[in-house]
This record gives structure tokens, C-alpha cells and sequence, in this order.
């Protein structure tokens, strides 16, 4: 129930992103997009009580190897490194859509995709 | 302690998802794009926050940087700019076709969400052979991190975090070179 939760929003970006005239708009649906899917990629590595991928003092036998409490309860860290990169990817292509979106305006004085009509292939 | 815990998590899952699904309706349906840029700093300190329940810090620390950032760049880009007004809506057969392709791409997904084992439930530890496992298990033997979201970024998967830079860059490239306000060829023949 929670993963179709997190794909209604993904939808609603997605329709926003699809059916919008407002490039601005369009810029909004595509970073709830990017929510949703990292939401949705960390959610799949939670774990119901378990703990933060982080090692504490009380985790470590003696001898180096970790308790199997901790390796039974810690949640799935690969997805959430990967998501961590696609965070910040995220920032940078939100600069590039911007900064196209600021041009446009100061071209044709609208964010109207319709009134754009050089854009017309 | 932990019984209660555990039983204080799903609700509080499902008011931050129903907030978020509420703050990206009133984005999308608003016809102000400063309030629509406000509501997308609320969905992503909401998922800020979603992330810390779902025990991941470091990406919630992270969120919450780049979410400043972004809303100022959206800012920037919005504040004494949306005057547009969108007059007449599109035509109303394409409407009524991307919104019933959007529906249908929704119905199916919740059927293939269906095949997933349910929420809460932890698919890396009951695959026999997955490269998490792995992670937990020899991290900070192998690495000397005690923080593994850190020792998979910079040590396992090293070259995916190189990439992350190039990649980072070169968007910065592009938007500085989309920004400049003349570049040396039009100066020589003016676009008309």
C-alpha cells in the first residue's frame, strides 16, 4: 500500500509533466517524478524495525565481526547510496531545465508552450 | 519499546505520503507558479523527513540541501515571471487521450506492485547471493567504514560516484553556457 501511494505520485507528476502548458509547470512534474522514484527505491530496502545502515560501539564483538542483531535489523544500504547520487544528479539537471526555461522567457516573454512557435519542428 | 515503535511507524508513513500527494495536487493544480514552487519545497521536505523514518540520514541530510538549493534556482527563475497567463486550454481530445494513457499505465502498475513482497519486508536478506549482504556483512572489515551507506558510495561502487561528477558538471556546463548572456557568434551576426 505504501509503494501505491508513492506510484500515485509518480502518476500525478507524470500527468502534470504530460498534460501542462506552463514549462515551468512541465520542470515541477518531472522533479515529483524524481521523488517518487527515489521514495520508491528506498522504500524497497526498509526493513520493518530495523535500524540505519551505520555501525555503532555496541554492534562489534570482539574481534572485529559484527553482531547478528545488527546484521539481521540494518536496512539494505546499495539503495540508498544510489539514490544519494541521484539526488544531486537531480540538482544539476534541474539547473539545465531552468536555465532553458529562464532563455525562453527572456526570447518570447511567456512560459506558454503554445506561444513558443519557433519550438514547432 | 520497539513493539511500540514499530507500531508508530505505518501511520506516520501514510500521513507523510497522503501530505505529499496533497502538496503535488495543489503544485500541479495552482494557477500562481510562486505557490506552485512553495508546494514543491513542502513535498521535498516532506520526503526529507520520509527518508529519516525510513532510516536512511545521510540521504535525508542531503534532501534537505539540495531542496534549499532548488527552490532558490526555481525561485530565481519564477519571482516577477509568472505573468503568463495559459489562455484557452489544449485541445480537448488530447487531453482526454494522455489523461486515460496515464490512467491505464496507473492501473497497470499497481497490478505489477502486487507481485512485490509487501512493504516492510527486507528482499536483500532472503536473496541467496545479493551484493547487499555482502555490504553489511564485510563492510567494515573490508573498508574500515562504520557508516556503509559511506562505504558503498566511496569504496564499492566508487566509479558510480565519478560519474555522479562528471555528470554534475557537465549540467553546470550546459546551463552556464545557456545563461551567458552573448556568445561571440551572435555578437558577430545578430539573430533576428
Amino acid at each position: 500500500m505504501p509503494y501505491a501511494l508513492c506510484f500515485l505520485l509518480f502518476i500525478i507528476g507524470l500527468y502534470c509533466a504530460v498534460v501542462k502548458k506552463n514549462m515551468v509547470k512541465i520542470v515541477i512534474g518531472i522533479m515529483v517524478m524524481e521523488y517518487s522514484v527515489n521514495l520508491f527505491l528506498v522504500m524497497l530496502g526498509f526493513r520493518t524495525g530495523g535500524t540505519a545502515p551505520i555501525i555503532g560501539r555496541d554492534d562489534i564483538v570482539t574481534g572485529g565481526t559484527l553482531t547478528e542483531l545488527f546484521i539481521n535489523s540494518s536496512v539494505d544500504p546499495l539503495p540508498q547510496a544510489l539514490v544519494l547520487t541521484a539526488i544531486v544528479i537531480s540538482l544539476g539537471s534541474l539547473a539545465l531545465m531552468i536555465s532553458i526555461c529562464i532563455r525562453t522567457y527572456e526570447k518570447y516573454g511567456t512560459f506558454d508552450i503554445t506561444r513558443i512557435r519557433r519550438l514547432k519542428g | 519499546m520497539m513493539e511500540r515503535t514499530v507500531r508508530m511507524e505505518m501511520p506516520i508513513f501514510y500521513a507523510l505520503l497522503l501530505f505529499m500527494i496533497i502538496a503535488t495536487i495543489i503544485a500541479v493544480e495552482t494557477k500562481n507558479l510562486l505557490s506552485s514552487v512553495i508546494c514543491i519545497g513542502a513535498i521535498g521536505f516532506g520526503a526529507s523527513l520520509m527518508f529519516l523514518f525510513l532510516r536512511a540520514p545521510d540521504i535525508a541530510i542531503t534532501q534537505i540541501v539540495v531542496e534549499v538549493l532548488g527552490l532558490v534556482i526555481l525561485i530565481r527563475a519564477t519571482i516577477s515571471r509568472d505573468r503568463t497567463f495559459i489562455t484557452g486550454d489544449r485541445e480537448f481530445f488530447g487531453v482526454v487521450v494522455s489523461v486515460v494513457v496515464v490512467l491505464v499505465i496507473f492501473l497497470a502498475g499497481i497490478k505489477v506492485l502486487e507481485t512485490l513482497p509487501p512493504f516492510g519486508t527486507a528482499v536483500f536478506a532472503e536473496t541467496a547471493g545479493a551484493a547487499s549482504q555482502t555490504y553489511v556483512r564485510e563492510g567494515l572489515e573490508k573498508t574500515g567504514a562504520a557508516n556503509l551507506v559511506a562505504s558503498v558510495i566511496l569504496d564499492y561502487r566508487a566509479y558510480d560516484t565519478l560519474g555522479e561528477a562528471t555528470v554534475l558538471f557537465t549540467s553546470i556546463i550546459g546551463a552556464t553556457v545557456i545563461l551567458r548572456r552573448k556568445s561571440r557568434k551572435l555578437l558577430e551576426e545578430p539573430d533576428i
